[in-house]
C-alpha cells in the first residue's frame, strides 16, 4: 500500500465532511427525526436540475442555492402534509421526498438532451476526485470541497453555540422552549437549513451517502455512550471523523484481502466503517452495551445484609 | 390533428394492444396493486419508512451475490440469485433495526437510519469491487435508479406471483392483519401468534419491494409502497376498503403513469407513475370522504357553530333565570358578556348565526331577546348541563366547584339516549322545561 499526498487530501475532506454532518445530526437523533437527512438528500434533486436547467450550466453556486432551497421546502412540505392532513410524520417524509426525487428524475432526463447530467453522477458524488479541483486560498492550493466544507462546518459549530441553549431545550422539550419565550418551530427550521446546507454542501462534493451516514451514525454511537448534550457532541464529532480517516484506511487495505487488485468506494467504506464502530459501541458499552445486558446482574444486597 | 392522433394512441397503450407497451404497463400495474397491498400494513403499523431502510439494504445483497457467483464461475446476472441475495440482506435490515430498537436506547427512526447508511454504504463498496470484475457488472446500477422499460418476461413472472400471494394472504388473513394493525396488544393477550404473523406481513413487504427494485429503483420503490396506502386512508375508515383501495390506487396510477411515458419521449416511467400516484394523493387529501382536509375542517365547523350555539343560548337562559325568575323577556347584552369571555367579535357572530337561526327575535339595541324556539332550546341545553354536572357530582365525586367546567367539555356531545340515561339515574322526569337548579353558583357570582 503507498500513501500518498493524494490520500491525505481525502482523508481530510472527510472528516471535515463527517464533522460537519454529526454536529446537526445530534439534534436530528434527539428529536427523532434521523430520517430527515436521507430525505432531503434524495429530494434536493429538482433543485439541482431546476438551476441547472435555468442557468445552463454545472457552476455550482446557482446549483447549491436551487439545492438548498428544495431541501428546505421538503421539511415544510412534510410538516404540512403530516399537520394539515394528519398523515403519520414517517410516511409524509416517504411521500414528499419520493415525489420532489421524482420530479427531479424526470427534469434531469428531459434537460439531458442538451447538457449533460446525470442522476447518479449528481447524488453518488466522487470523493476520490476532490483533490483534482484545487483552488488558491493565500498561498496554499486546497482541494476546493475542503474548502466548502471547512466553512460549513465552522457555520455549523457557529451556530451550534451560538443557540446552544435553545437547541438544547427544543431537542428535549418543545413545549418548555415554546413557553420559556422563544419559538421551537423556528429552532426547527433553523435545523432543517442547517441540515439541508450540510446535505447540499457534502454531497455536490463527495457523494449523499456519507451526508446520510454521518448525519446518523457518529451521534447515534456517541448517544450511548454519554447522557450529557456537549460531551455527545463532541464525541459525535471524534466518531465521525475516525470513520472518515478508517474508512479511506479500509478502503485501500481491505480489498486486496480478498483478491481484488484495485481499492472500494471510499464514500462506501466510510459508511460501512461508521456502523462498525457503531456494533462496537453496541457490544460493549460499559453500562447499556449488549455483553452488560448478557452478564448476570449483580445482587442487589439490603444494607442491613452487608 | 396531432392531438387526435395522441388521444387513439393513448387508448391503445392503456388497452394494451401494443405489443411493445403491453408487458411493461401489465408489468406496472401488478407492482402498483401488491406495493399498495403491502404499503397499507406499513401505513397502518406507522412503519412506512421501513421501506426505505428495506430497498437500501437489499444494495449489498445484490453486490455480494454477484461477485461470490462470478467467483464461483457462474452467470452472475442471473435474475433470480440476485433477488435472493437481495432479499437475505433485506431481511437482515429489518431485523437489525428490531435488535438494535430492543437492545439498545435508540428509537425506531435513528435505528432505520443507521441499517439504512450502513447497508447502503457496504452496497456501494460491493458495487464497486463488482465494477473491477470487467463489464459483466454495468447492469447493477439499474437497482439504484430502475429501467422500467427494459422489463423482461422473467419480472411479469415474479410480479404475477407476488400479485397472487399478497391478495390470497390479504384475503386469507384479513381479520388477523386488521386486529395487529389497529390493536396489537390485543391479539397478543388473545394468545394468536403475533410475531408470526408480523414476520409474515414484514415478509410480503420484502418481497415486493425486492421484485420492485429492479424495475423502478430503490428510492421510487419507496413511494409505490407508501403513497397508494397513505391516499387511501382519506377514503375510508375500514381496514378491508383501505387495502383494496390502496391496491387499486396503485394499479391504477402503474396502469396510467407507464402508458403515459411510453407516448411522451424522454420520460421514464418510474417517475412518472410516482407523479400520478402523488397526484392521487393530493386529490385524497382534500377531498376524502373519512379523513379528507375539507371533510375534517367542515366537520370542525359544525361542530364549532353547535358549540358556540349552545353556549350563548345557555348563557342567556342563566341570565333569565337569575334576573327575570326564568321567564323569556328581553335582557340587556352586557349581562352576557360577563358570562364568558367572548372577545366582542366572536360575541356579534355568536348572535348573528343565533338569529339566522331564529333562535333570537330581532330586538334593536344594546338588549336580545330569545324566540319561541330558543328559549326552548336554551332550557333543553341548560337542563342537559345540569344533568351532567348532577351526575359527575353525584357519581364521579368531582368537586362542586370543577363541575361547572368539566361538564362543559362533555355536554355537547350529549345524545338524546345519554341524557334519557341520566335522567333514569338521576331521578329526574322530564316534564316539559323541568330543570334541577344549578349545584352550584353560576359565574360572576363566585368571590374571589
Amino acid at each position: 500500500m503507498i500513501w500518498m499526498w493524494m490520500d491525505t487530501w481525502i482523508v481530510l475532506v472527510g472528516i471535515t465532511c463527517a464533522i460537519a454532518c454529526a454536529l446537526p445530526g445530534c439534534f436530528l437523533v434527539l428529536r427523532k427525526m434521523s430520517m430527515m437527512g436521507d430525505a432531503i438528500s434524495h429530494a434536493v434533486l429538482p433543485g439541482l436540475a431546476l438551476a441547472f436547467m435555468i442557468t445552463g450550466s454545472r457552476a455550482s453556486l446557482p446549483m447549491f442555492i436551487g439545492a438548498a432551497i428544495v431541501g428546505l421546502l421538503t421539511a415544510v412540505f412534510t410538516q404540512w402534509v403530516s399537520q394539515f392532513g394528519n398523515v403519520d410524520r414517517g410516511a409524509a417524509m416517504g411521500i414528499v421526498f419520493t415525489i420532489l426525487f421524482a420530479l427531479g428524475l424526470i427534469l434531469i432526463v428531459k434537460s439531458a438532451e442538451k447538457v449533460d447530467l446525470d442522476a447518479s453522477c449528481v447524488l453518488l458524488g466522487n470523493i476520490e476526485w476532490t483533490p483534482q479541483d484545487l483552488v488558491n486560498v493565500g498561498p496554499l492550493e486546497l482541494p476546493r470541497a475542503l474548502v466548502v466544507l471547512f466553512i460549513v462546518m465552522i457555520l455549523n459549530l457557529g451556530l451550534i453555540l451560538l443557540f446552544f441553549k435553545e437547541f438544547r431545550i427544543s431537542a428535549f422539550d418543545p413545549e418548555l422552549a415554546t413557553t420559556s419565550g422563544f419559538n421551537a418551530g423556528l429552532m426547527h427550521y433553523l435545523l432543517m437549513m442547517m441540515v439541508a446546507v450540510t446535505t447540499v454542501a457534502s454531497f455536490e462534493a463527495v457523494g449523499s451517502i456519507i451526508v446520510i451516514a454521518m448525519l446518523v451514525v457518529p451521534p447515534c454511537c456517541a448517544w450511548m455512550l454519554t447522557d450529557r448534550l456537549g460531551v455527545m457532541l463532541f464525541l459525535s464529532a471524534v466518531f465521525g471523523a475516525l470513520s472518515a480517516a478508517l474508512g479511506h484506511l479500509a478502503a485501500i487495505v481491505v480489498p486486496p484481502w480478498f483478491g481484488f487488485h484495485e481499492s472500494a468506494s471510499t464514500s462506501g467504506m466510510m459508511a460501512t466503517v461508521a456502523g462498525v464502530l457503531f456494533i462496537f459501541v453496541w457490544v460493549f458499552e460499559p453500562r447499556r452495551g449488549l455483553i452488560r445486558q448478557w452478564l448476570p446482574r449483580k445482587k442487589i444486597h439490603s444494607p442491613d445484609e452487608s | 390533428m396531432m392531438l387526435g392522433f395522441m388521444w387513439s394512441d393513448l387508448w391503445e397503450v392503456l388497452l394494451l394492444q401494443k405489443y411493445n407497451t403491453r408487458l411493461v404497463v401489465v408489468c406496472t400495474i401488478l407492482l402498483g396493486i401488491s406495493a399498495g397491498l403491502a404499503g397499507s400494513f406499513l401505513l397502518l403499523r406507522k412503519r412506512s419508512l421501513m421501506s426505505d431502510t428495506l430497498s437500501h439494504a437489499c444494495l449489498p445483497g445484490i453486490g455480494l451475490m454477484f461477485i461470490m457467483v462470478t467467483l464461483a464461475g457462474g452467470n452472475g446476472k442471473s435474475l433470480s440469485l440476485l433477488l435472493l441475495g437481495a432479499t437475505i440482506t433485506g431481511l437482515l435490515g429489518v431485523i437489525m433495526v428490531t435488535a438494535i430498537r430492543n437492545t439498545s436506547r435508540i428509537k425506531d427512526d435513528a435505528a432505520m437510519g443507521i441499517v439504512l447508511s450502513v447497508f447502503f454504504g457496504l452496497g456501494i463498496v460491493m458495487l464497486s469491487l463488482a465494477q473491477t470484475m470487467g463489464g459483466a457488472a454495468a447492469g447493477l446500477e439499474s437497482f439504484i435508479y430502475g429501467k422500467t422499460a427494459s422489463m423482461v418476461s422473467q419480472d411479469l413472472h415474479y410480479l404475477l406471483w407476488i400479485t397472487g400471494a399478497t391478495l390470497i394472504l390479504c384475503i386469507a388473513l384479513q381479520k388477523e392483519f386488521s386486529l395487529i394493525c389497529f390493536d396489537e396488544n390485543f391479539a397478543r393477550s388473545l394468545a394468536w401468534p403475533v410475531h408470526f404473523l408480523d414476520m409474515v406481513m414484514m415478509g410480503l413487504v420484502v418481497a415486493v419491494t425486492v421484485v420492485g427494485l429492479q424495475a423502478v429503483g430503490l428510492i421510487l420503490i419507496i413511494a409505490f409502497m407508501i403513497i397508494p396506502a397513505a391516499s387511501a386512508r382519506f377514503w375510508t375508515e375500514k381496514y378491508r376498503y383501505m387495502w383494496m383501495l390502496a391496491g387499486m390506487i396503485g394499479g391504477v396510477s402503474g396502469w396510467f403513469g407507464a402508458s403515459v411515458s411510453a407516448l411522451l419521449p424522454r420520460m421514464p416511467a418510474g417517475a412518472v407513475i410516482v407523479l400520478v400516484s402523488g397526484v392521487a394523493f393530493l386529490f385524497s387529501m382534500f377531498f376524502g370522504t373519512a379523513r379528507g382536509v375539507l371533510k375534517i375542517k367542515s366537520r370542525q365547523s359544525r361542530m364549532r357553530k353547535k358549540i358556540g350555539r349552545q353556549h350563548l343560548l345557555r348563557a342567556v337562559y342563566e341570565v333569565l333565570e337569575r334576573e327575570e325568575n326564568g321567564t323569556n323577556s328581553p335582557i340587556a347584552l352586557d349581562l352576557l358578556t360577563n358570562k364568558r369571555s367572548w372577545s366582542p367579535k366572536e360575541f356579534t357572530k355568536l348572535v348573528s348565526q343565533a338569529k339566522r337561526e331564529d333562535h333570537l327575535e330581532p330586538v334593536s339595541g344594546n338588549r336580545l331577546q330569545l324566540s319561541e324556539s330558543g328559549f326552548a332550546e336554551a332550557a333543553r341545553y341548560t337542563r342537559n348541563h345540569r344533568l351532567w354536572e348532577l351526575y359527575l357530582i353525584r357519581f364521579a365525586d368531582v368537586a362542586t366547584r370543577h363541575v361547572d367546567r368539566d361538564a362543559d367539555h362533555v355536554e355537547h356531545v350529549l345524545g338524546p339516549e345519554l341524557v334519557r340515561q341520566l335522567e333514569i339515574e338521576l331521578d329526574q322526569t322530564a316534564h316539559g322545561i323541568d330543570l334541577p337548579d344549578s349545584p352550584h353558583a353560576s359565574i360572576g357570582e363566585y368571590s374571589i
